[in-house]
């Protein structure tokens, strides 16, 4: 869908070139959630702005849907940015606009006759759940309701792909999650392809399916959301992992737990992208003659399922429990018995 | 009632002057907003950073700007006779006044124009050239539209100015309030004729200001 081969670009100013992208490659797949993670300076800004040619590349290639955004002469350049939906960190609204006439405007451009216009932004305005907000101008919004006329106004055009600058970055923690929600609503049910930039592993961990990491204008780790989670290699990405799991393993909380529970069996369940085992602790106390008390622990939910580790413990007849670890065992959960590192 | 109060003035002069005055404020009023607006747009856009940035049209655009905003009003009168007298056929009376007021007060209004025009949010820019704009959908839908408060205001402001031009050019022969309160009042040392224009064109003042706030007002939904 989305190809990006060797992509560049450099800001030259009196003093110095500064690389913001730097010779970047990227394969994103049709339908998929795509998040770049980076902090500020890590050049995620231009190189989603390259994208759709806000910027132009200083060198290397673009190709949306076999099309080489890179090559166009600027009339197509415009044909072509129709049907590539933007959305901003600072919404970017015509305050003069009512929202159906915000909604409307990207329509404006592609010269859709005025009762197809009206058809459409009332479409819309309830697929982001704005209705009867169509009158209303941007300043009557709350931000929420300004990134839902955002969003709106970006599909106007029925877009292949959705590019989102820090969609999230300037809103409330409850607010990001109902756009969030909305973002996944809108990619399973028009089946969009999405490219988002954050700074928030929250805003990757909830929604993507495939997350790259940049530092200094180069993608440092890449992979499913899930694998990064799980097997983070670079420094930068730990931090970022760190950010929404916490750590346990190095806030010394495991000697603390072996030293305060002596009796039992001590275990560590991991949860990789678990759907089907969410239930496991209530299932293994049913069918078992066995106590567990949780000890310490982080689950969390991704696109792939629930991700996390847990610290219980067992107390019963020491037989049950080897029975119930086996049980444990032949589920897709991993466990590591009286854990040591 | 005016008899009494102002002996010297008669009413029908009184009107005439009026009717001159309102004449030149609003044709060079519609006409400093035209070519102003053209300025202004051609300074902002051939400026750094913008649409057609370029540096030698900024240049020149600017430097117009600058010389024709330095001349004394009454010295730009004088200049623009030749030209004036080409365009008009004549150098007297209210029509004649137009062509100084227009150029006297576009470039004043076109540095108006770039300051509202620099206001306007560069994020809906972006967001408009990301939605695959042209120059004119921009120009037209984008920074006209979302600057329309300030250009109002700007335009409040210039108008003011050209109805203090209006009394000027009054003074060299251009019929209106001012060259009313000039021959008829000072020259004859008739005082309440002087008087009684200052009162209508503070009036006509007031009521520009009134409008201007009140559409600027209507327009701002920010």
């Amino acid at each position: 869908m989305i190809s990006i081969k060797g992509l560049s670009k450099v800001f030259r100013t009196k003093h110095q070139d500064v690389r913001a992208v730097d010779d970047l490659s990227l394969q994103i797949k049709k339908g998929e959630i795509y998040g770049v993670i980076g902090y500020s300076g890590a050049g995620k800004s231009t190189f989603i702005r390259l994208l759709n040619r806000l910027e132009d590349p200083t060198d290397g290639k673009v190709t949306i849907d076999d099309q080489e955004l890179t090559s166009l002469n600027k009339g197509k350049l415009r044909e072509a940015r129709q049907e590539i939906g933007m959305i901003f960190q600072h919404f970017n609204l015509l305050w003069s606009r009512t929202v159906h006439d915000n909604i409307a405007f990207p329509l404006e451009i592609a010269g859709v006759p005025k009762s197809e216009r009206t058809k459409r932004v009332n479409e819309l305005v309830d697929l982001v759940g704005l209705s009867g907000r169509g009158n209303s101008y941007p300043s009557q919004l709350s931000g929420g309701q300004k990134q839902r006329v955002g969003i709106a106004r970006a599909l106007a055009n029925k877009p292949k792909v959705l590019l989102c600058d820090e969609a999230t970055s300037a809103l409330d923690p409850e607010t990001t999650d109902s756009i969030l929600d909305l973002l996944v609503d809108i990619n399973e049910k028009l089946g969009l392809t999405i490219v988002l930039i954050t700074h928030e592993m929250h805003v990757i961990r909830k929604i993507c399916h495939q997350v790259a990491v940049m530092e200094q204008g180069k993608i440092v780790e890449q992979g499913d959301v899930l694998d990064v989670f799980l097997y983070p290699k670079e420094q930068v990405t730990k931090k970022f992992v760190d950010q929404v799991m916490g750590d346990p393993e190095r806030e010394h909380s495991l000697q603390l737990i072996k030293d305060t529970y002596k009796t039992g069996e001590i275990l560590r369940l991991h949860f990789v992208g678990e759907s089907t085992n969410q239930a496991l602790i209530s299932e293994v106390s049913r069918k078992f003659v066995v106590d567990v008390n949780i000890l310490h622990g982080k689950i969390t939910q991704t696109q792939k399922g629930a991700y996390g580790t847990m610290f219980v413990q067992f107390l019963g007849d020491k037989e049950e429990i080897t029975r119930a670890i086996e049980y444990i065992q032949s589920t897709s959960v991993e466990v590591e018995v009286s854990p040591d590192d | 009632m005016i008899n009494q109060f102002f002996p010297n003035v008669t009413m029908e002069d009184l009107v005439t002057a009026t009717n001159e005055t309102l004449y030149m404020t609003l044709i060079s009023v519609a006409g400093t907003f035209i070519l102003g607006l053209l300025l202004g747009l051609l300074l902002y856009l051939s400026g750094p950073g913008g649409l057609w940035q370029n540096k030698i049209l900024n240049w020149i655009t600017a430097s117009v700007v600058n010389i024709f905003r330095a001349i004394p009003f009454i010295i730009l009168i004088l200049l623009l006779f030749p030209f004036t007298d080409f365009l008009i056929g004549t150098i007297r009376g209210p029509k004649a006044a137009l062509p100084a007021l227009i150029i006297g007060g576009a470039p004043f209004y076109a540095r108006l124009v770039e300051i509202a025009l620099k206001e306007v949010d560069k994020g809906v820019i972006e967001a408009a050239k990301s939605m695959g704009s042209k120059s004119s959908t921009l120009i037209f839908k984008v920074l006209l539209p979302e600057s329309m408060p300030a250009l109002i205001s700007g335009i409040t402001v210039t108008a003011i100015a050209l109805i203090g031009y209006t009394a000027v050019a009054g003074a060299i022969g251009a019929g209106g309030l001012g060259d009313f309160a000039y021959f008829y009042g000072f020259q004859r040392s008739d005082f309440d004729v002087v008087f009684i224009c200052t009162i209508l064109i503070v009036i006509i003042v007031f009521i520009f200001q009134f409008i201007g706030d009140f559409v600027s007002r209507k327009l701002d939904k920010r």
